[in-house]
């Protein structure tokens, strides 16, 4: 674990940059973390964001795709477009969530 | 002993190509396998390729071919007859019904796990832009046609195009 100062706060990430501790992210935290990738955050980005982040804080676990595709009001073929690199990685990173464990 | 004019092999790795390995930016999967538990690991690992931003393409072949044929899909089944795995007798796994039996017990587990059943499947790994082909040879032998899949079937291809598709990348056989 180590601290990363993104969008002027010192936040705790693991070594892939994902936010060990969801009540230090904000808005900000995620533009800046897009910004950082070259992203720009539009509402569909935003549906997913908040989706894969209020599940977390509900259930204690990431989203599958599957239920990602079915339930954040984003279909699975436009969720790859938004996160080309893997949307449920990328979401739940942009999310301010650790990342995901699961196969599926 | 030396041998003469033996390559040198140091010299033969391409620094770039492993550069490149580091991180595996392709793979093509070949399913070749009809049971329930022989299809399902080669779709988990496309969709989990697709998930890390890795290209993936799914290979049909023999009584993989089920995986996408129409009707029988959604109608996969585990073998329960030689196959060491289930852990009961071989006679046993011989009585009517029991595959039925298996099969239902894994399918709920799957469902539990929220893994699709196997047309969802194809659809995600489809939707996630991974490609799915059929295999020429296996097509001809069942006189099968391109109608005979599902819709999310990208072509019917001869090994020699699936081997121009897979260069470059990894491929993996189940």
């Amino acid at each position: 674990m180590t601290t990363a100062t993104i969008a002027g706060k010192d936040l705790i990430v693991d070594d892939e940059g994902f936010l060990q501790q969801p009540d230090q992210w904000d808005r900000g935290v995620a533009e800046a973390m897009a910004a950082d990738l070259e992203m720009t955050l539009t509402d569909r980005h935003w549906l997913v964001i908040d989706y894969m982040r209020n599940t977390y804080l509900e259930t204690g676990q990431a989203p599958t795709i599957r239920s990602l595709g079915k339930q954040s009001g984003v279909p699975v073929k436009e969720l790859y477009q938004l996160f080309p690199k893997g949307p449920a990685k990328l979401a739940a990173k942009l999310a301010g969530i650790p990342k995901p464990h699961g196969c599926i | 002993m030396t041998v003469a004019n033996a390559p040198d092999y140091e010299s033969v790795i391409d620094s770039t190509t492993e550069e490149q390995e580091k991180v595996i930016q392709k793979v093509s999967i070949i399913v070749s396998k009809g049971s329930l538990e022989g299809v399902y690991p080669g779709l988990i690992m496309a969709n989990g390729a697709r998930m890390e931003g890795i290209e993936a393409n799914v290979f049909f072949t023999f009584f993989g071919m089920d995986a996408i044929h129409k009707k029988r899909s959604d109608h996969l089944k585990v073998a329960t007859v030689g196959n060491p795995g289930m852990h009961i007798p071989t006679w046993l796994g011989g009585f009517p019904g029991m595959s039925g039996i298996a099969t239902g017990q894994m399918k709920k587990k799957i469902e539990e796990l929220d893994i699709p059943p196997v047309p969802e499947f194809l659809e995600l790994i489809s939707d996630s832009g991974g490609k799915l082909f059929a295999c020429k040879a296996t097509v001809d032998m069942f006189g099968l046609t391109k109608d005979d899949f599902v819709a999310q079937v990208d072509d019917v291809i001869t090994v020699g195009d699936f081997y121009a598709m897979a260069a470059g990348g990894h491929i993996i056989f189940t």
